[in-house]
């Protein structure tokens, strides 16, 4: 068997400018034809304006048995949500 | 359906699970998704490899009774439509073999153990297309027999295997709606084009219903896949789907489905209608449909064709990395 192309990540900016988005993965030879072929396999339909690539070896990914101790620290800091905070109806909108 | 017969790992009662097989089942019970790296039962991953594999495979296969009539569309508009449908496929088939990677297989693998006759696809592709007709039916029938299976895989328990469904989905009903609107145009056409269109609906409706898989009661594999929720509903049932929602529009066509026992049940609010003929769907997938082997071999012709065209690229791609890094020092 010969040598599989290396995997890359792709993400799309779509229309509204809205940040680069994870859309998928695919196989390449290198970032030239990487591009190439993800404006071909996820944007058929006119869905970015933006691609980007990246060696999917590239990525560091958090731990998912690590998720409790990694995000535990936001679930108690409820007060950065504006919800926790009672504003009278007087006040009007805020 | 594009993954017919799964056989699926195991199935164990909530006492003999261990508590990790415990705390898994409950998250999915839950709605969660299982991510590629979290734990999951080896059983849930090796039977996901298959399903998602084979609908890759599927897909990509699924290329080859329609690429055979864009070079003969009737119209430049009707080719350059044929083209796209067919260039969706490859993309589905793309977004599932990444999908299947992230189970840790690499798609070469699967490629190899496609061409090695080991993995299966679909057995409505060993169907040959013989007329333009055929091309009405197939985006009518068999995309939306596809369609009836993938919009519920949509939530499937396994994050990338429903992304890409969603993707999948999103590209289908264009499909279907090409194919429906070659059969109006067929059907309301001359006496000749007619009974083409009804040729076409002659062939492809039971080869159609047997995408679904075998009878609930021949399917043995379906209870673990269900509980994982990697299958979402039981075959017959979206059989009896497919079939309700296909008469009426064959009816507005003018074409008669061909089964004689087809009839509205008021009771179950449904129509009764024949099996296929099951002996020829297992004939069929154990490579004797009339077109197992062109199919098969026109991948593996591809494939070889195509390797000296993969491995010139990936020297390319060495050499100029091998360049960049020379001038970078
Ligand atoms: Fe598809
Ligand atoms: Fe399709």
């Amino acid at each position: 068997m010969s040598k599989e192309w290396p995997l890359w990540e792709v993400f799309i900016r779509g229309q509204h400018g809205l940040n680069h988005r994870h859309v998928g993965s695919l196989h390449a030879p290198d970032a030239e034809m990487a591009i190439l072929n993800a404006r071909d396999v996820y944007t058929r339909r006119n869905e970015g304006v933006s691609i980007w690539v990246v060696p999917s070896a590239q990525i560091t990914a958090s731990s998912p048995s690590e998720k409790g101790p990694l995000f535990e620290p936001s679930n108690s800091k409820v007060y950065r949500h504006p919800t926790f905070f009672d504003i009278p109806d007087e006040v009007g909108h805020m | 359906m594009y993954a017919q017969v799964v056989k699926s790992e195991g199935s164990k009662t909530r006492d003999e699970m261990t508590p990790e097989e415990l705390a898994f089942q409950d998250r999915i019970d839950r709605g969660e998704k299982i991510e590629p790296k979290e734990w999951m039962p080896e059983g849930y991953r090796k039977t996901l490899i298959r399903q998602i594999g084979q609908h890759a495979h599927s897909e990509i296969v699924g290329q080859l009774p329609e690429g055979n009539w864009i070079t003969r569309a009737p119209t430049l508009e009707r080719k350059a439509i044929l083209l796209a449908k067919v260039q969706d496929e490859a993309g589905h088939g793309l977004y599932l073999y990444s999908a299947a990677e992230t189970l840790g297989v690499s798609r070469d693998e699967l490629m190899e153990l496609l061409h090695a006759g080991k993995m299966k696809y679909s057995s409505i592709f060993n169907y040959p297309t013989l007329t333009w007709a055929d091309m009405g039916a197939v985006g009518w029938l068999v995309d939306g027999a596809a369609i009836m299976n993938q919009v519920p895989l949509q939530r499937t328990s396994y994050g990338p295997y429903s992304r890409a469904m969603i993707r999948i989905c999103k590209e289908e009903s264009f499909h279907q709606r090409q194919g429906y609107a070659i059969m109006m145009k067929m059907a309301q056409g001359t006496p000749a084009q007619k009974r083409m269109a009804q040729d076409a609906l002659n062939r492809l409706w039971y080869p159609s219903l047997m995408m679904f898989g075998p009878s609930d009661k021949d399917s043995v594999h379906s209870a673990q896949s269900m509980a994982w929720k990697i299958k979402m509903n039981t075959n017959d049932e979206l059989r009896q789907k497919f079939v309700d929602q296909t008469v009426p529009q064959a009816e507005y066509l003018g074409l008669t489905v061909p089964d004689p026992d087809l009839k509205w049940n008021e009771e179950k609010g449904g129509y009764d209608f024949s099996e296929p003929d099951w002996s020829e769907f297992y004939d069929v997938l154990a490579g004797n449909g009339p077109c197992n082997k062109d199919r098969l071999g026109a991948r593996v012709k591809a494939w070889e064709d195509g390797a000296w065209f993969r491995d010139a690229l990936v020297v390319h791609a060495e050499k100029a990395a091998a360049r960049r890094a020379v001038a970078a020092e």
